[in-house]
């Protein structure tokens, strides 16, 4: 049969539009413009989003992405652009966020010329990918782009990126779409093997204190309905890793709290008390660990995961199950007997009472004293019903937005987890937003992120993208001036800020906002904030050198918990 | 865990850039490569690459899975020496007047097992295979004798003892999802 024609930069966009793609993330420029040109044809099919810089075309992606379950798509152009997309790939692969990103490159012949914007994207790329590739004749396009997306989103998601040279966007061939389902050197979802799972049901079975640990694998997969049954039918306490937050509503039962570095007292304190401990789609991160050598060692250890590669990497599985959590959980589920841990489950109160007493009470509550962070971002929680999607930059302002954000459904919490990349937050917000149009989006910054994506305010002004954006502004680096408070004797090298008036710039950008300097004002100014659907800056100055605690030291165990003074 | 050698054998589709996705895991752990070789597989359309690096073997456990989950590769697996038949190929450039020196080279060429690919005025080029000890002590003892002009040695090939190669395996197992 004979196909249409098309130039290979049609190719491209009717490729996407046949992924399913409705929103892009870009900037144009000299190697990418051909594709540019094809997309004014599809202003109407596809909405594009002119960033104000690529690492917030990327990160903007990722949020997206983040909030809807669906593949975050970048367009930019080659060199430099590819170049600050890196950190957003880079953040996207240690998230496993589905992306794809697509550079324009210099025409074939110029490759490895040193020709102008010419870099070696492939290259730099497949470090941080799961799947980097150049394509140089229009007749690869539309393979290459349904293999992108199949691989971007199938099994554990990652970022996957395409490099074009411009002739194959020029180019014309015949157009024939095929989605990509199969690749023969790629098995995305291991198959449920029935032996792992009736082994890791007699040990949950056998167990007495048993203790679950729920990863962002439980979001990923869907499988939130299927968690919750499975620990309501053998009544297993649960916490979560940054990345599994909202995977379980806050006021669930059986959710403890937040585990790590400045999760909850009793998470952590119980990894080292519990029988038998079932991690589900999470990597045992250093910061969830601490010191491994000291590291759950009394307990026998199931791993569910999808991907092999995380089993025994860093604590060894008594109990691997390999699979897609929405397959492994109800197969396990299955054949577990009921059973009731009252006392066991009861037992976290002890550690949760202290650290309200040492730690909330006085972050959430205070009576007097400068504002604290923890207060203003209980207040958002509370005036937005605790429904909100929370975005986060990273430092103290997300730990505290972790920590004191309630959550009631799910993919309500987009933050930078495993590369903790300074400027996530307003870029991340904007994806999130038309990711989830029907949600209220709160970002919350510190001065010292806020200022390193600052320029996609424009953005934000131009698209119009109602995200509610809240700086905790301490003046400070907080987060390092934290650290060098606790470990450097108090010597604040390079932390200390002097910051601009944010609100005159977000005025600059047609963007209302506010600052808040005492405590009385800080409802009403919450309260204007959510009034309507537009952008907002609200802008609070919270106490110059608070702390997050608790607090678990790096390389520390994880019952090392400091909770201040 | 002590250092071993271990030998990685990686199957892979034939792509451009796959060698730099190979590289880059052993690269960012500070594990060196000691031998590399190359080649199309028994398979059509299939590389073979044979690695042997030192290391303790939960490295190379944790390795071996990284390269296996990159989407281009196919099968990747790990062996020690006991567990292979395994092979280097050397060549050795020595004068041809200080071999002809020597009297006789029939004993050399007996005890070594060598074979001659070019004589001619000036040099000679024997070529030698075996395990990396016993092409190294030809070498050890040409050096001391006549001199090396010249020496090369490949990266190591090698077999498996199991009576099919787990790729079969793999490929038998694949076919299940393929529609």
């Amino acid at each position: 049969m004979e196909h249409k024609k098309m130039s290979g930069s049609q190719i491209l966009i009717e490729s996407m539009i046949k992924e399913g793609v409705d929103t892009i993330f870009g900037y144009p420029g000299g190697a990418i413009m051909p594709a540019f040109d094809a997309l004014y044809d599809y202003r109407t099919r596809l909405n594009h989003i002119l960033t104000r810089h690529e690492q917030g075309a990327a990160h903007a992606a990722q949020g997206y992405a983040r909030v809807s379950g669906k593949t975050g798509v970048c367009l930019v152009t080659s060199g430099p652009a590819a170049t600050n997309t890196v950190t957003g790939i880079s953040d996207a692969m240690l998230d496993s966020t589905p992306m794809v990103v697509i550079t324009g490159q210099v025409v074939a012949p110029l490759l490895g010329t040193d020709a102008f914007q010419e870099i070696d994207v492939v290259g730099i790329t497949q470090p941080v990918t799961k799947w980097a590739y150049q394509i140089r004749r229009a007749e690869d396009i539309a393979w290459a782009v349904a293999r992108a997306f199949y691989i971007a989103k199938s099994g554990r998601p990652g970022p996957v990126v395409l490099d074009i040279t411009k002739n194959a966007q020029i180019q014309e061939a015949e157009f024939d779409y095929k989605p990509c389902t199969y690749i023969r050197s790629y098995i995305p979802v291991p198959e449920v093997n029935k032996d792992q799972v009736a082994l890791a049901a007699e040990i949950i079975n056998g167990a007495k204190k048993p203790y679950a640990l729920v990863g962002q694998g439980v979001v990923l997969s869907g499988a939130e309905a299927e968690l919750k049954t499975f620990l309501e039918k053998a009544d297993i306490p649960a916490a979560w890793t940054l990345l599994g937050a909202s995977a379980m509503p806050t006021d669930f039962r059986l959710n403890k709290g937040f585990l790590g570095m400045h999760g909850n007292v009793s998470p952590n304190m119980k990894t080292n008390e519990c029988d038998v401990l079932i991690a589900i789609g999470m990597r045992f991160d250093d910061r969830v660990t601490g010191d491994l050598n000291t590291y759950a060692k009394q307990a026998k250890i199931v791993h569910l995961d999808i991907d092999i590669a995380e089993i025994n990497k860093n604590v060894k599985a008594d109990a691997p199950v390999l699979g897609s959590a929405k397959d492994t959980l109800p197969a396990i589920t299955e054949l577990l007997k009921p059973a009731k841990h009252t006392e066991w489950i009861d037992s976290f109160k002890v550690y949760d009472d202290q650290e309200f007493d040492k730690v909330i009470r006085k972050e959430l509550y205070p009576e007097s004293g400068e504002m604290t962070m923890g207060e203003v971002i209980r207040k958002i929680s509370e005036a937005t019903q605790h429904k909100a999607v929370i975005v986060t930059d990273v430092g103290q302002n997300q730990m505290m937005a972790a920590r004191y954000s309630k959550y009631s459904q799910t993919r309500s919490l987009i933050t930078s987890g495993g590369l903790g990349t300074m400027g996530f937050g307003i870029p991340a917000a904007m994806g999130a937003k038309i990711g989830a149009p029907e949600r209220t989006v709160c970002m919350f910054s510190g001065d010292g992120g806020f200022q390193m994506t600052i320029q996609e305010l424009g953005t934000i002004m131009q698209e119009q993208i109602g995200v509610k954006m809240i700086i905790l502004n301490n003046h400070f680096l907080g987060m390092v001036r934290q650290w060098q408070e606790m470990f450097f004797e108090e010597r604040y090298s390079f932390t200390e800020m002097q910051n601009p008036d944010f609100v005159a710039i977000a005025k600059a950008y047609r963007i209302d906002g506010t600052e808040v300097l005492k405590r009385d004002d800080l409802d009403a100014a919450i309260a204007d904030m959510l009034k309507d659907d537009k952008p907002y800056l609200l802008v609070v100055n919270v106490e110059k050198k608070g702390m997050v605690y608790p607090m678990m030291p790096a390389g520390a165990s994880v019952t090392n918990i400091l909770l201040g003074e | 865990m002590e250092n071993k050698l271990y030998t990685i054998t990686i199957f892979s589709e034939n792509t451009v850039g796959l060698l730099n996705q190979i590289t880059i895991i052993f690269t960012r752990r500070a594990i060196n490569i000691e031998t590399l070789s190359v080649s199309p597989s028994a398979l059509k359309g299939i590389h073979k690459f044979t690695i042997t690096v030192y290391a303790n073997e939960n490295t190379v456990d944790k390795v071996v899975k990284q390269i296996d989950k990159r989407v281009d590769i196919l099968k990747s697996y790990y062996n020690t020496d006991e567990d292979l038949v395994h092979q280097e190929i050397a060549l050795y450039k020595v004068a041809t007047d200080k071999l002809l020196g020597l009297g006789s080279i029939e004993k050399l060429v007996r005890q070594y097992n060598i074979s001659i690919l070019e004589m001619n005025e000036t040099f000679v080029v024997f070529q030698k295979s075996g395990h990396y000890a016993e092409t190294q002590q030809l070498f050890d003892e040409l050096s001391t004798t006549v001199g090396v002009l010249q020496f090369i040695r490949s990266g190591r090939v090698a077999i498996t003892k199991h009576k099919v190669e787990r790729l079969s395996d793999m490929l038998e197992t694949l076919k299940k999802f393929e529609q």
